[in-house]
């Protein structure tokens, strides 16, 4: 009975350190919204971001349009780097982003990927054989690159073809993951995903012709909803700019303009 | 933006995922909850605990399992293939199974606790007259379970309608195959579609009241509802 009591007590105890206990905020912490083909970027780039300026990097990922619709209703970011130029000249335009602030980051290439070595040739040819069943596309209505892989499979002459066995994946990493987990096997994903994959891992991929799709511009903004002291948050668009950050978003397979 | 431009394919395959889900559910958990009730095995209480994890489990924790599991690395993913069924992840039979074992606490409580409430003594006299465990079970324990078991089907019903996480990591977004109604609401918010996603959503809410008020005006007093 003494027993029970006791650990009662003790647990609402926790309990309530547990409600009580704030995170302490971060004055220098910088909010950045990122398009999900970035990740493996943005995880390379924070260590040197924080190392070089003593600011925090808190990185929330998702698609594009995903992004773009959270901030417009207020999501409480810094900044946002988009897999497009078109939402951040959206967000400019609607007033949500500083319009000095914009930049192109990164040019985006497209790969069609497959986890199983040999199983994408190099030209792409794959998609006009009737080998597979399904093929994994990023959402074209929220996601830069699944337009673009529409846009590619149009070119081709292949979208009716292929169109009924598309796999949706609400982001390129969802994309990406139902190829990984062998669900689907093959299709359309961002090449610095492929990149960011230890070499044993590639698999096999066809880097798509950037004269098959609109270039992937990737534009960043300073958002308005930002801290009243954004000296974190340009500060960190500033490095996005310096030779190191260009370095690895360049070994990563993106342009840098 | 007018009724005539809803897509009603999201529609009609969730109601259609509902509808299968629940007669799975029912005929699974009508038998499984007859056994929890009257056994005194002590695989009660583990047994009971897994299939009431959905109930606490983050819809993704079974997303990733079942995506797992169901893929052709997985051990039922590896059988459905040798059995020349392909996998099922992204396909509509696939849904059924997530949504079946997602549901199946809201199909199974219900029915076990009507089951518990009726207690041994109108069996035991069922068995005085001479009455067939078969008959027994058939014409007392259902009839007296009857609020139980609407309870369970309109609960499954409606869970399944529900559902989203599971099916957002499994789905794969087919139109006509997997691209039910929660995902094509958030497909609709996502792509600031609010005309379509308010057609949809408020439709949903609309649904959901009413099912839950038909429920608990059928069943009165006597109904448990799990949670």
């Amino acid at each position: 009975m003494r027993c029970t009591r006791l650990s009662i007590r003790t647990l609402a105890g926790l309990f309530l350190s547990v409600i009580l206990l704030q995170p302490l905020a971060h004055a220098d912490e910088v909010k950045a919204a990122v398009a999900a083909n970035f990740t493996a970027a943005i995880k390379q780039l924070t260590p040197l971001f924080e190392q070089k300026t003593g600011h925090k990097l808190v990185a929330s990922f998702g698609a594009t349009g995903q992004l773009y619709a959270q901030i417009n209703n207020g999501a409480p970011f810094d900044v946002f780097l988009a897999a497009d130029d078109q939402a951040p000249q959206q967000l400019i335009a609607s007033g949500n982003a500083v319009a000095g602030s914009h930049f192109i980051y990164a040019r985006g290439r497209l790969a069609l990927w497959s986890s199983t070595p040999g199983y994408v040739d190099s030209n792409g040819d794959i998609l006009k054989s009737n080998k597979f069943e399904k093929i994994a596309v990023a959402n074209p209505k929220i996601a830069p690159y699944g337009k673009a892989a529409i846009e590619t499979l149009t070119a081709l002459k292949l979208l009716e073809q292929l169109q009924p066995k598309f796999v949706t994946g609400e982001n390129i990493a969802q994309t990406q993951q139902f190829i990984s987990t062998g669900n689907v096997p093959l299709g359309f994903i961002a090449l610095a995903q492929v990149n960011a994959l230890p070499a044993t891992e590639r698999g096999s991929f066809w880097v798509v012709p950037d004269k098959l799709h609109e270039p992937i511009e990737q534009g960043a903004v300073l958002l308005k909803n930002a801290n009243a002291d954004a000296s974190a948050a340009t500060a960190f668009l500033a490095f996005l700019k310096s030779p190191e950050a260009v370095t690895v978003i360049r070994e990563l397979g993106y342009e840098v303009p | 933006m007018n009724v005539a431009s809803i897509d009603w394919q999201p529609i009609w395959l969730t109601l259609r995922l509902a509808s299968i889900t629940t007669v799975v559910l029912m005929v699974a958990a009508i038998p499984l909850g007859w056994w929890l009730a009257r056994t005194h095995s002590w695989m009660k209480q583990p047994l009971s605990a897994v299939f009431a994890l959905p109930l606490v489990l983050p819809p993704t924790v079974l997303g990733f399992y079942l995506l797992l599991l169901l893929g052709p690395h997985g051990p039922v993913g590896g059988l459905t293939l040798s059995l020349g069924l392909g996998t099922l992840p992204f396909t509509f039979t696939g849904l059924v199974i997530a949504s079946s074992l997602y549901s199946l606490p809201f199909a199974l409580q219900p029915i076990q606790n009507a089951f518990e409430n009726i207690g041994s003594r109108p069996f035991e006299v069922a068995a005085t007259l001479r009455a067939t465990r078969w008959d027994r079970a058939v014409s007392i324990a259902l009839p007296l379970a009857r609020n139980g078991l609407l309870s369970a089907a309109v609960l499954a019903f409606a869970h399944t309608i529900g559902e989203f996480g599971v099916v957002l990591m499994i789905g794969g977004n087919i139109p006509g195959a997997t691209k039910v109604l929660s995902v094509a609401i958030y497909d609709h918010v996502e792509s600031m579609e609010y005309a379509q996603a308010h057609w949809l959503a408020g439709g949903m809410l609309a649904f959901s009241f009413i099912t839950l008020l038909t429920l608990y005006i059928v069943s009165g007093r006597s109904m448990r509802i799990v949670r």
